[in-house]
This record gives C-alpha cells, sequence and structure tokens, in this order.
C-alpha cells in the first residue's frame, strides 16, 4: 500500500529543479506515467537495510601538470563566444 | 540614553563563517592543469575535457589537495575520520562546468577543530564545525550588449544583458572552512580571518596576495541579548528560531567587516522599526559598502546530493601522524621570546610571516640574535614597509642581506653605513652589499690609518685640545670631526671617540 | 545496406598508422564514445552537431593496436532505451529482420557486426545494453566487470553501473577486442589493474568439463516459452560436453528492475545537466534569464525518454524522497551483490536467457515505459552487483535469434569467455 500519488504540479516543480520546459501535452502525460512508474518502485520499501563494502580507496594522482586543451579545442563547440569567453545567459 | 540605543542594547549579533579557501598546489584538485594564473592569462586557456565538462571527461583526485587539507587539519586540531568521500552539489549555474559541484557532504575531511586568536588584546577562540575539500567554479563576468569595447559594457550583476565564462578557475582545489556562530561582532570576524590567513600561509598552502585566494559567506544574524548564557553559548532553539541573513561576495577580511557591520546594523534598523528579517541570501558590493537582495527568486534549496560514484573514497586518517606541519605563528612567537629572549613586539614582527620567520632564525643562529632582531625586525622590514615590498619580493638574495649584518657584526662597516647607505642600495638599485661598499668606498678605515688620524687631529687643533682639558665638552666633538673627515667618514665615530680620549687623558 | 538499415550516425572512416592485434579490423564505435574530430552525437539532438576534442581512452587503445574505425554506430538517445527507437537519428533495423528492433541502446552496433558493416564494434551496457541487442541481432556481446575498462570519453548515462564492451561474430573474436580496451587508466580513477596485460582471448578454447552452471528460476520463469525451449536446448548441449547444470534462486532480483532503475535515473538526472547550451550542445539563447535558456535549450534537444527519466530521477534524489528511492535502491544493490557472492560459492557461472522475449517489431514497445523497463529482468542485476556477462547465440526460434547469458564472479571474464565458447560448438 502505497502514498505515492504524484500529480501536475509536482511534475512541473520536478521540472523547474531538473530544468527542462515542458508543455501541457507533456506534463499531463508524464504525471499519469510516473504515478505507475513511481508505484511500481514502491517496492524497494520492501528491501533490507544491507551494508555495502567499498573496494577501491585512495586512487589519486600526483600533482603533476599535464597539457590540456588550447583556447580554440576549448570553445570548438560553443554556440557563442566572444573574445575567447563562452557567451552564456544573464544569471539575474 | 536614547531609545534607539536602548533598542540596540537588546539584540546581540551572531555571526558564522563559511571560508572558502584557495589550496596552492601545482595542478587542480581533479585534472592536471596548472593552477599558476599569468598576469595576462586569455580566457579558457587553461583548461582540460575534465575541467570544461565535456561530456565523457572524469575526475581524478589530486594527491596534492589532500595533503593541503590534512595540513589544514592537523593546524586546526581537527579530527579527520576513518573514511572520507566525495558527493555531487546539483545545482544550475553558467560557472559550473558540469552543472554540480563536487564536494563533500556528510564525510568531511576534517571535522571539530578549533582556531585562537586575539582581538582587542583579549583572546578568543572558535570552534571549527568541519573543513572540506571541493572544487573552484569558473568566473563570470556580467555584460551589456553594445558595440563598445568588453570592459565598457562590463556591469553588475543585475544589469546584464549576459555573461561571459571563463574557465581557467574552474577546478582549483578549495578548502571550505565552516565555524560555529560563535563571533558577536564584525570587529571578532576580522581578527579571526587575519590569524586564519596567517596559519594557512605558514602551512605554505595559501596566498593571500592571489586574486578570489580568499571568499567569505557569512551568515548573521540578531539575537535578544538576554538569550546570551553566562559562558557566551546560545541554544540551538534560539539560533534556529532567529532569521538570518547569508551574506556572499566577500573577498577580504576589511571587508567582511564593512559587509557584516552593514548588515548588522541593517537588521538592526529593520527591528527596531517593528520589521521581521527576512531570511534570504544578500550579496555585498563592496564599493558602496551595502549588501543587497539578490533579486532572483531564491530557488528552493535542494541540491539533491548523493555520492560521487567516479571518486573511490578515502582513507587518510593516518597521514595526520606521517605528514608534518611546520611550528605554527603562536607557537613560534612563544620560542622566540624564550630562546632569543625577544620583547612581545620584535617576536611579533618577526613572525608576521613564515618566510620573515625563517631569515630571521638564520641570522639569529649565525651571529647574534640581538643583533640580528634589530636588522631584520627595524631596519629590514622597516625599509621594505617604506617601499611597498614585501620579504617576498626578495626572496632569492636573502644570503645577501644575511651577509650585510656578517659585515656590521664583524665590524667591517659602521652600522651608520649600513643602514643609510649599503640596505638601501641593496634595495634600490638590486646590489650585493660588497658592491655597494667598494663603489661607496665604505670600507672601515683599518686602525692604523684611525689612529694616525688621531694623532694628527690632536696635533693639528691645539686650541681645541685645550678647550677639552678645560671641561668644554663640545671640543671632543669637534675632534672626531676632524678624525672622520681625515678618514673620509669611514672611522666608526664611537671608538673614534674612545681613542682621543684615551690620548688625551694620557 | 547500411543505409537501408540506419545503423551509423556518421559514416567515417579512419585508419590506423599502427600496428598490433587488430590491424585489418574494422571496428563500429557506439555514439557516446568520444572519438576526437569524429562528431559524436550520443543518439540525440541535443549533439547533433558536437565533435569531441579528445578521444576516450578505448578508441587510443583501438588505434594503437591497429583497428580502423568505420563509423559512429545509432543508440538509444543518451542509453535510455532497450530498442535503438529513442535515437533522434531514426531507429536501426534488425539485419535479421528488418521489420524488427536490434535491440538497445548499442542497437547500431550489434546490428553492424550481424550485418557485416563491421568486423567488431564498441558498444555499452548500464542495464544490458551490450547484451540485449548481441541477443536480439544474434551475435557476441560481453558487458565486463564494473572497473575492467576505462569509461574516460564514456559519455555519462549512469556512472556507477556502465562500462564499454565489445561486440563480434565469435566468442573468440569478442575476448580479443576486450585484451585491446581492458586494463587500469590513470584517466579514470576507477578502473582496477585486473585486465592489464589479460589474455582473454586464449579462454575460449571450449572446455567445460567440470564446469558448474547454476541457472536461477527467477530469471527463467515468465519468459516468452520459445525463448526458454532454445535456452534449455544450448544447456543440454553444455551438459553434453562435460558442464553440470542446477537449479538456484536468487531472491533479489524480484526488486532489481525498481533498484536498477531509481539509480540509473537518479544518477542520469545529475550526468545530463552539463547539457545547458553554453559549452557545447543545442543553446537556449539569451532572453529572459539562466533558468529560463537552459530550460529551454533541453526541452529542444532532449527526446521525450530522456525528460522522463531525467525527471524521475531528479524526483528520486529531491529532498523528501531520497531516501525513500534512492537509498533504497542502493540497499536494493547491495542485497543483489550479496545474493550472487552467495550463488558463485556454489556454482562457476549462472546462466539465463539474455532476453526473456525474441525481438519485437519496431514501433510495438513504445506506449507503455514500465513494461519495456521490465525486459530488461534478467540483464540489469548483473549491473546492479558490478559482474561481468555475456550474451553469445544460443540458436534461433521462429528464425529469430535468441541469446544465452551466461554470468561470471567479478572480474571472472576468463571463466565466461571459456563457457560461451562451449556454446558455440
Amino acid at each position: 500500500m502505497s502514498d505515492t500519488s504524484v500529480d501536475a504540479d509536482e511534475v512541473r516543480h520536478v521540472a523547474t529543479l531538473a530544468r527542462v520546459d515542458l508543455d501541457d501535452d507533456e506534463v499531463e502525460e508524464f504525471t499519469a506515467q510516473f504515478a505507475d512508474i513511481l508505484t511500481y518502485f514502491d517496492a524497494l520499501d520492501e528491501v533490507p537495510e544491507v551494508d555495502t563494502e567499498t573496494e577501491l580507496v585512495n586512487v589519486m594522482r600526483p600533482d603533476e601538470v599535464h597539457e590540456g586543451l588550447s583556447q580554440e579545442e576549448a570553445l570548438s563547440n560553443a554556440a557563442e563566444s566572444e573574445d575567447g569567453f563562452f557567451k552564456g545567459p544573464k544569471v539575474s | 540614553m536614547t531609545a534607539q540605543a536602548l533598542e540596540q542594547r537588546d539584540f546581540a549579533v551572531v555571526i558564522g563563517l563559511e571560508v572558502h579557501v584557495q589550496l596552492e598546489t601545482a595542478t587542480k584538485i581533479f585534472c592536471g592543469c596548472s593552477t599558476d594564473a599569468a598576469d595576462d592569462e586569455q580566457p579558457n586557456t587553461r583548461t582540460c575535457p575534465t575541467c570544461l565538462g565535456l561530456p565523457g571527461a572524469l575526475p581524478v583526485l589530486n594527491e596534492g589537495a589532500v595533503e593541503a587539507a590534512v595540513k589544514v587539519g592537523k593546524a586546526l586540531d581537527a579530527d579527520i575520520p576513518e573514511q572520507t568521500r566525495f558527493h555531487r552539489k546539483n545545482y544550475y549555474y553558467p560557472d559550473l562546468p558540469k552543472n554540480f559541484q563536487i564536494t563533500q557532504y556528510d564525510a568531511p575531511i576534517c571535522q571539530d577543530g578549533t582556531l585562537e586568536f586575539s582581538v582587542e588584546g583579549e583572546t578568543r577562540e572558535v570552534d571549527i564545525r568541519r573543513a572540506h575539500l571541493e572544487e573552484d567554479p569558473g568566473s563570470i563576468k556580467h555584460v551589456r550588449d553594445g558595440t563598445g569595447n568588453l570592459d565598457s559594457r562590463t556591469v553588475a550583476i543585475d544589469r546584464a544583458d549576459y555573461t561571459l565564462v571563463d574557465y581557467n578557475r574552474a577546478g582549483t582545489p578549495l578548502m571550505e572552512i565552516v565555524t560555529q556562530p560563535d563571533f558577536r561582532s564584525p570587529s571578532e570576524v576580522r581578527s579571526f580571518l587575519n590569524k586564519l590567513e596567517e596559519v594557512l600561509e605558514y602551512l605554505g598552502i595559501f596566498d593571500s596576495t592571489r586574486d578570489g585566494s580568499l571568499r567569505i559567506d557569512a551568515n548573521l544574524s540578531l539575537v535578544p541579548a538576554d538569550e546570551i548564557r553566562d559562558d557566551g553559548s546560545i541554544s540551538e532553539e534560539v539560533l534556529e528560531a532567529a532569521n538570518r541573513t547569508e551574506v556572499k561576495n566577500i573577498s577580504s577580511h576589511k571587508g567582511a567587516e564593512k559587509a557584516l557591520t552593514y548588515e548588522a546594523s541593517r537588521q538592526r534598523n529593520l527591528v527596531q522599526r517593528g520589521k521581521t528579517v527576512e531570511q534570504e541570501t544578500r550579496h555585498f558590493n563592496e564599493a558602496h559598502g551595502s549588501t543587497v537582495s539578490m533579486r532572483t527568486k531564491e530557488e528552493e534549496k535542494d541540491y539533491r546530493y548523493f555520492r560521487e560514484a567516479d571518486l573511490p573514497p578515502l582513507q587518510v586518517a593516518g597521514w595526520k601522524e606521517t605528514i608534518d606541519i611546520p611550528e605554527l605563528p603562536d607557537a613560534r612567537r612563544e620560542r622566540f621570546r624564550e630562546e632569543y629572549g625577544l620583547d612581545a613586539e620584535s617576536a611579533s614582527k618577526l613572525t608576521s610571516t613564515k618566510e620573515v620567520a625563517d631569515f630571521y632564525e638564520q641570522v639569529a643562529e649565525t651571529f647574534d640574535p640581538d643583533l640580528a632582531a634589530t636588522w631584520v625586525a627595524d631596519n629590514l622590514l622597516g625599509e621594505l614597509n617604506y617601499r611597498d615590498m614585501a620579504i617576498e619580493d626578495i626572496d632569492g638574495r636573502l644570503d645577501e642581506f644575511a651577509r650585510l649584518v656578517e659585515l656590521v657584526a664583524e665590524d667591517e662597516i659602521t652600522t651608520k653605513n649600513a643602514e643609510e647607505v649599503v640596505l638601501r642600495r641593496m634595495l634600490d638599485d638590486e646590489m650585493a652589499p660588497d658592491d655597494v661598499i667598494d663603489e661607496e668606498g665604505l670600507g672601515k678605515a683599518d686602525d692604523d690609518a684611525v689612529g694616525t688620524a688621531v694623532e694628527e687631529a690632536i696635533e693639528e687643533n691645539p686650541d681645541a685640545v685645550e678647550d677639552y682639558h678645560s671641561g668644554e665638552g663640545g671640543a671632543l666633538n669637534f675632534l672626531v670631526g676632524q678624525v672622520m673627515q681625515k678618514t673620509g667618514g669611514s672611522a666608526d665615530p664611537g671608538s673614534v671617540n674612545g681613542m682621543l680620549r684615551e690620548k688625551l687623558d694620557e | 545496406m547500411s543505409a537501408d538499415l540506419n545503423i551509423f550516425v556518421t559514416e567515417e572512416t579512419l585508419d590506423s598508422d599502427a600496428d598490433g592485434p587488430l590491424s585489418g579490423k574494422t571496428v563500429a564505435v557506439k555514439d557516446n564514445i568520444s572519438t576526437e574530430g569524429l562528431r559524436t552525437t550520443c543518439g540525440s539532438a541535443m549533439l547533433d552537431d558536437y565533435v569531441p576534442p579528445y578521444d576516450a581512452t578505448v578508441v587510443e587503445r583501438l588505434k594503437n593496436a591497429g583497428a580502423t574505425i568505420v563509423g559512429k554506430a545509432n543508440m538509444d538517445e543518451f542509453g535510455m532505451g532497450s530498442t535503438t527507437e529513442t535515437s533522434a537519428f531514426g531507429a536501426t533495423k534488425n539485419p535479421v529482420d528488418p521489420e524488427r528492433v536490434p535491440g538497445g541502446s548499442s542497437g547500431g552496433s550489434a546490428a553492424a557486426v550481424a550485418a557485416g558493416e563491421a568486423d567488431l564494434a564498441l558498444g555499452t551496457d548500464t542495464g544490458g545494453s551490450v547484451r540485449n541487442p548481441a541477443a536480439f541481432c544474434g551475435v557476441v556481446g560481453i558487458k565486463p566487470t564494473y572497473g575492467l575498462v576505462s569509461r574516460y570519453g564514456l559519455v555519462a548515462y549512469a556512472n556507477s553501473l556502465e562500462q564499454i564492451g565489445p561486440f563480434a561474430p565469435t566468442v573468440e573474436e569478442a575476448a580479443e577486442l576486450l585484451d585491446v580496451i581492458a586494463g587500469p587508466d590513470a584517466n579514470d580513477a576507477t578502473t582496477h589493474d585486473e585486465g592489464a596485460d589479460s589474455d582473454y582471448a586464449s579462454a575460449a578454447d571450449g572446455d567445460v568439463d567440470g564446469l558448474t552452471i547454476g541457472v536461477p528460476t527467477e530469471l527463467v520463469e515468465g519468459a516468452d516459452d520459445r525463448v526458454v525451449e532454445t535456452f534449455e536446448a544450448a544447456l543440454s548441449d553444455l551438459e553434453a560436453q562435460g558442464a553440470e547444470t542446477t537449479e538456484v534462486s536468487l531472491e533479489s532480483v524480484g526488486h532489481a528492475v525498481q533498484a536498477y532503475y531509481v539509480i540509473a535515473m537518479s544518477e542520469a538526472s545529475s550526468n545530463l545537466a552539463r547539457f545547458d547550451g553554453v559549452r557545447y550542445g543545442k543553446s537556449g539563447g539569451y532572453d529572459g534569464n539562466w533558468n529560463e535558456s537552459f530550460a529551454r535549450a533541453r526541452e529542444e534537444g532532449f527526446g521525450a525518454e530522456v525528460k522522463r527519466r531525467v525527471l524521475l530521477g531528479t524526483y528520486a534524489l529531491s529532498a523528501g524522497y531520497h531516501d525513500k528511492y534512492y537509498k533504497k535502491a542502493q540497499d536494493a544493490r547491495a542485497w543483489v551483490a550479496q545474493d550472487f557472492d552467495a550463488a558463485f560459492e556454489e556454482v562457476d557461472v549462472l546462466a539465463s536467457p539474455t532476453m526473456p522475449v525474441l525481438p519485437p517489431k519496431l514501433g510495438e514497445s513504445l506506449d507503455d515505459p514500465l513494461q519495456l523497463y521490465l525486459t530488461d529482468a534478467n540483464t540489469v542485476p548483473v549491473n546492479l552487483a558490478n559482474l561481468p556477462a555475456i550474451s553469445v547465440p544460443a540458436g534461433e526460434a521462429e528464425g529469430l535469434p535468441v541469446g544465452l547469458q551466461l554470468i561470471g564472479p567479478k572480474f571472472g571474464e576468463e571463466t565466461i569467455v571459456r563457457a560461451a565458447s562451449a556454446v558455440e560448438n
């Protein structure tokens, strides 16, 4: 028995967190699908608590310089750039 | 007492800090790009797939960053747990190449430390809740549309049309040091930050002269003064109940004091007028000395932390034993006072940076500690200060300065010449002391030459000699002057004085 | 032929100057593996003109071994899918029956080998994406132990689950390709020393005398009868060669699909956050602020399945739901690993049908996402437990390929290669 009901508002909220615009049709479709999928996921409530063992530890590299990308290479896939900078949207 | 002052007395200021410190490693925290920024560095010239966040790139941890973190933990007397690991902090911003920051969440590398500092003559101790490793984002310029050059179109954050991003800085190792809300005034914060910087520089992992090497987020709230217990502590409930603002964009100690002074009085004014202080994030505008509310609607801060699976965990508790840290400033100061018999002021000057302290000890071991103290603390530092220089600027020439002290100690030049001529020319003209001496002909006259000059002076000035014998003090000085003239100023006035007396009193 | 089947997103030949074990061999590389100077789209409109400035480590190793790369193979968008139908560049058709799916998400890679468009191929396996198309196209596919092969250059979908794996017509050739790409990499902190100087190819000797094979009942019941029949015939064949089969039970696998999807979606929501149009990919323009711009770019660049998984993953990690979904999924993962460990104390390898169904027709699977997730039931437990597995053709049912999956203990690639080579006999 689960209390998993996700409504359109929650879908919109999650879409905002994920920075993905959704149109109304998509919101509707996803709301229906999510309910099913999340109900299915509820089965996880039955899982016992188990300790995981860590295997690899302390993987590090020495503090030594390696060659990287040129400015041209770095900017090669930018939609827009200006004077060597990546152009991005404003933040206010 | 005005009503305003009464109102002000009812509330105490409570401040906690999150200090972000750039670590001086050779490379970035998760990739092999250099952390060294040339002054005229072009944007996006110091990146690789990893720090640029290209699809498919992976982080690999820099051992040097971990060592630096352990040193900080040791210096702050913090615990280093059995296992520590990295998490992802997920949020969106153009300066974040991956739109998540690799940081530490519930298993930070350092926990529960302390730092002692003095403010207005009193010693205070602040609890360091935790210190952890994380990566620096890139840097952003806020720009307006238009035809002018870029500099002319660079504006404040709230007036921009778009941003320009440079990822050179992205991936620089940061340590975030979080204090308990133990501060009770902006000036305490400033003193604490001074002390923290000093300790970090002593560890050799921090450079205060580097732009952006220190960034501070401060939390400030007002708490009813009568809620503060006798021992200065405040209960969790009271702290939670108070609305607190976070002030960001502080990058210096002075800035911190300024920002917090403004914020404290802004909050007091609100409370006085019966208004509530909103719990929010504010941006410090250094030029205006004020804090402004960040205009964007405050996004619910859901960072969705989860483990960074690309980085295996660290088990480095044992490193605390095996990694050495240098003697810290306070301890060194104490030792200088005991071992070299220095007074508090000299000890302080001589431990102002680790470099100065190291140089002083080198000189003190070879020559006399008092002489060394005078020369380093008073003369050298004094002349450096006057020229707006620091000991780092004469880094490669410390042996020349040691030589200067040697020359004085061995009596090869007069103190006066050393101070007034040689030292200054060494700094202004970048000459070695022996070269200055040769050029200026400052070698101390040898004893014979001086002895001859003394005798000549006595012979040539019988009136002065008579005046001396009749008790006129000025006569002796006159004779000393005569001797100095004869030796071209290279005799030592003190010993000339003595030699004259000897001869005259015979 | 390949154009009809829509195998490649980008067809281009890169010859190698080097001389090595793959000299004279052609390789198709899945389009989520970075190739310097050669478009890498991940099957997505978001990256339709992204050209990486660097090679993935496995691509470097291919080149150093003398291989000729013949193109970037089509795939489900960002690896999210089981039929290659979510690709922004259209579905790939199954060379065995072009009205059917080739499987996914590495459908293009498997089809390239099945159609003879390439001698070998590289794919990636997060929840079955190498084994599934290997089974549906009738070729061999290996998912290595997590940490055997470097992921540097693999565009991440679920970074704690995925591995790059080889496709080939025979077990020995697949193992040969695995030998070339396996081994530790300083650029990937999750790689192990195992695999350095490996010789999996020599293990393809078909000698299964005395090999104990466990068959988890949970992975056989519920499968299509025709699949089960072919599977059991192949098992009998192994028994005839000296192997012993026995039934085992893995109780935890009933929760494996949920755990897999919660973990994969959560990690995906974070791994795909970087696609905001600033450094690469579709730009959202400069109207409005960064939140609006990013949301626009991602709305346009991502297909429905990717959006679904990114949103669900965001949900599973969000405040209030983290413990219920993500943490529980990690518990389930540990439980599954434990179950497998216990099984391997009794048997050398585990066997199951790779897929519980025969390759579906194109277009059949797209209406109900949940139904599609359930077809991964046999493959996802292996990724959860970080184990190696191979899918080897076991025969045909009604003219369609059926794959037999062999699962080994951690770094037990030699054992599964050996067992699989016997299936080929």
